[in-house]
């Protein structure tokens, strides 16, 4: 019989504890796993295999082609991007000081205005975008009232166009762009903001020097969501954009229905994708960029 | 730069039902060390926030020199303030935290550099001048904090309980630090605390307040031998506060004058000849006690029920070693240490 040493044998039962304990832990995200590639990653394999097929069923690159190549496609791209950063860019002007406003009031003062702010949430986006629809069209709330206070002569053409579908999409972005911008406002160590005052910063100062760059965490995850989510949006620039506003969702969407051309529209969907991935990868390095110095946002 | 005296006059400041300032007058001498000290609640934060413009009084003046501060803003009253929990701007690096009020004032950027450098070499972190703040440890936040606060030399500093976070050792080494600091550099200093040895410690004078009001100001010296009240005995260090009923004068007739009195711990003997011909005795029960170290601590149960606390030093132990809990002792004090306290309202 060999003498096992008690403390190399204790190593090793502390070892296989520690492996038993990884694995418990990847077993809880098994779940998602599974659901992610079955619902996920499997479509958009099956969408990868169809951009490359014809109608009849053999394999072609010919979809891509006639995609890169189309004006129709690179007029898609920008006009998407043209909306996305649009969207982003009206959110940021009118977020930011809402953020503000809700960081720096009581907080239970916060937590009402809060839910105010979720409430349009909790409503279909269609019925909200009809909504918009009643109020900008040139019969509607907004050109009567700019008229009686002869503020314009002629109706302003509010929709239908590149601005109403952006003023439906702003609408629907403000609260994911707000809930992130305040939380990170709210974490801010409010002794920062008096240090900083008594060294002799204004208010605007502050702000910019101290107040910003420690929200920047939540601003930049609100613009994450903000930019991508709005890169596939389909129903608002279908309702307000009235054919004037052809963003890739709308591209693909017509694709389907008028040609039946599950190639070029899967193609189309694959370019969507990598759009998205390309925004989240810039969004990302901006972000390394920022705090090249590293550690600070930890 | 010349020192600039603070003066308070009838400054009061309620919140709701609670008052946090009672109508507080005070006036803080040029390049004086005042501690505002007190429990919890007695207004020494909401004075100091006053004092830096954070929260606006109801009513009173706020004078710093000749200038009336009372309404200016914070950024304009020219303050430099420690807060307790450092309050370090996260995203810039040390020297960039110490550079950020020489920015704002628009210094040079190769002088803000200097002098922001000569700031951090002063308290002995020049060589973490480009460390992030979150690599630093507490005691290192806190010199970074100072640094940041001196570098634009401003006319007044406060300071509301800068050590709090710190251990023992550290607390008290910095303690020294931050006075000489202060020797140094001559400027006003307003300091909150809650720890009574950090005040005697460092101040010129010591504020005690409680309930919204200065109880006393006076020297540290002063303030621990001469209380005013049974507030302030008992807020510095082991005070018995003790009815006269419940003593006798050391010849054993009973006690002459007002009803109470203050005796220090330290200050009890269990020997009668280490006392003058004046003083006082008491008799009690043994509670418990220790040895710890330096001294033996006793709680001496009084037949009242009240307990008091002796604390003999141990290089002359007078027969401690031999006391048992549960034995009857007398303790004396003589009647340089016996103070009289005026009757209080409350």
């Amino acid at each position: 019989m060999t003498r096992i040493d008690p403390a190399v044998s204790a190593t090793a039962d502390l070892r296989r504890d520690l492996r038993r304990e990884t694995a418990f832990f990847l077993s809880l995200s098994l779940p998602a796993l599974v659901l992610v590639g079955l619902c996920a990653m499997l479509p958009i394999l099956w969408i990868l295999r169809q951009s490359f097929l014809t109608l009849r069923g053999t394999y072609t690159l010919s979809n891509w082609e006639k995609l890169l190549s189309s004006d129709l496609t690179w007029r898609a791209i920008w006009s998407t991007v043209e909306l996305s950063a649009g969207t982003l860019v009206l959110c940021c002007i009118l977020g930011l000081p809402l953020a503000l406003a809700l960081a720096s009031a009581p907080q239970k003062l916060a937590n009402r205005l809060l839910v105010l702010l979720m409430l349009p949430l909790w409503t279909s986006i269609l019925v909200r975008t009809y909504g918009w629809l009643v109020l900008l069209r040139r019969d509607g709330l907004v050109n009567q009232g700019l008229q009686s206070i002869g503020l314009t002569d002629t109706p302003l053409a509010l929709v239908y166009n590149f601005t109403g579908t952006l003023i439906g999409m702003v609408h629907f972005m403000l609260p994911l762009f707000v809930l992130p911008t305040y939380a990170a406002l709210r974490d801010i160590d409010h002794n920062t903001i008096r240090a900083s005052a008594s060294m002799g910063a204004s208010l605007p100062r502050t702000l910019v020097s101290v107040v910003l760059p420690l929200a920047a965490g939540g601003i930049r995850s609100g613009s994450m969501i903000v930019f991508i989510y709005t890169l596939g949006f389909f129903i608002t620039p279908a309702i307000l954009g009235g054919g004037q506003v052809n963003p890739i969702a709308i591209r693909i969407e017509r694709t389907l229905s008028t040609f039946q051309n599950w190639g070029a529209a899967s193609a189309l969907g694959i370019l969507l994708l990598l759009l998205v991935a390309l925004a989240a990868a810039l969004l990302v390095g901006v972000r390394h960029l920022l705090s090249r110095r590293g550690g600070h946002h930890a | 730069m010349t020192p600039l005296p603070i003066t308070i006059e009838t400054l009061r400041k309620t919140y709701g039902e609670f008052t946090a300032l009672d109508d507080v007058s005070l006036r803080i001498l040029p390049g004086e060390f005042l501690t505002l000290l007190g429990p919890s609640g007695s207004g020494k934060t909401t004075l100091l926030m006053a004092l830096a413009g954070f929260t606006r009084p109801d009513s009173g003046r706020i004078v710093i020199g000749d200038r009336d501060v009372t309404r200016l803003a914070p950024n304009k009253r020219d303050i430099g303030i420690v807060f307790q929990n450092y309050a370090l701007f996260p995203h810039m690096s040390v020297r960039e935290n110490v550079e950020y009020p020489l920015k704002i004032r628009k210094v040079p950027r190769r002088e803000a550099r200097d002098r922001a450098m000569a700031a951090l070499e002063r308290v002995k972190l020049g060589a973490f001048a480009d460390r992030d703040i979150a690599a630093l440890s507490g005691g290192q936040r806190q010199r970074v904090a100072l640094a940041r606060a001196i570098v634009y030399e401003p006319r007044i500093m406060l300071m509301d309980e800068p050590l709090s976070a710190l251990d023992k050792n550290l607390r008290e080494h910095m303690q020294f630090e931050i006075r000489r600091l202060h020797d140094d550099l001559g400027i006003t200093t307003v300091y909150v605390t809650h720890d009574q040895r950090e005040a005697l410690t460092m101040s010129d004078r010591i504020a005690v307040m409680s309930a919204g009001r200065i109880q006393q100001i006076d020297a540290p010296q002063e303030i621990y031998h001469r209380p005013r009240s049974a507030f302030v005995a008992g807020f510095m260090g082991e005070a018995n506060i003790l009815a006269a009923t419940d003593c006798r004068a050391l010849d054993g007739r009973p006690m002459q004058g007002p009803h109470r009195v203050m005796v220090r711990a330290e200050n009890f003997h269990l020997d009668r000849s280490a006392c003058g011909p004046e003083g006082l005795s008491l008799g009690g029960r043994i509670a418990a006690i220790a040895f710890r170290g330096e001294n033996w601590l006793i709680h001496l149960a009084l037949a009242s029920g009240q307990e008091v606390m002796l604390s003999i030093p141990s290089r002359q132990s007078e027969g401690c070693e031999s006391l048992k809990p549960g034995q009857d002792i007398t303790a004396h004090a003589d009647a340089n240490h016996v103070h009289f306290l005026a009757e209080e309202a409350a």
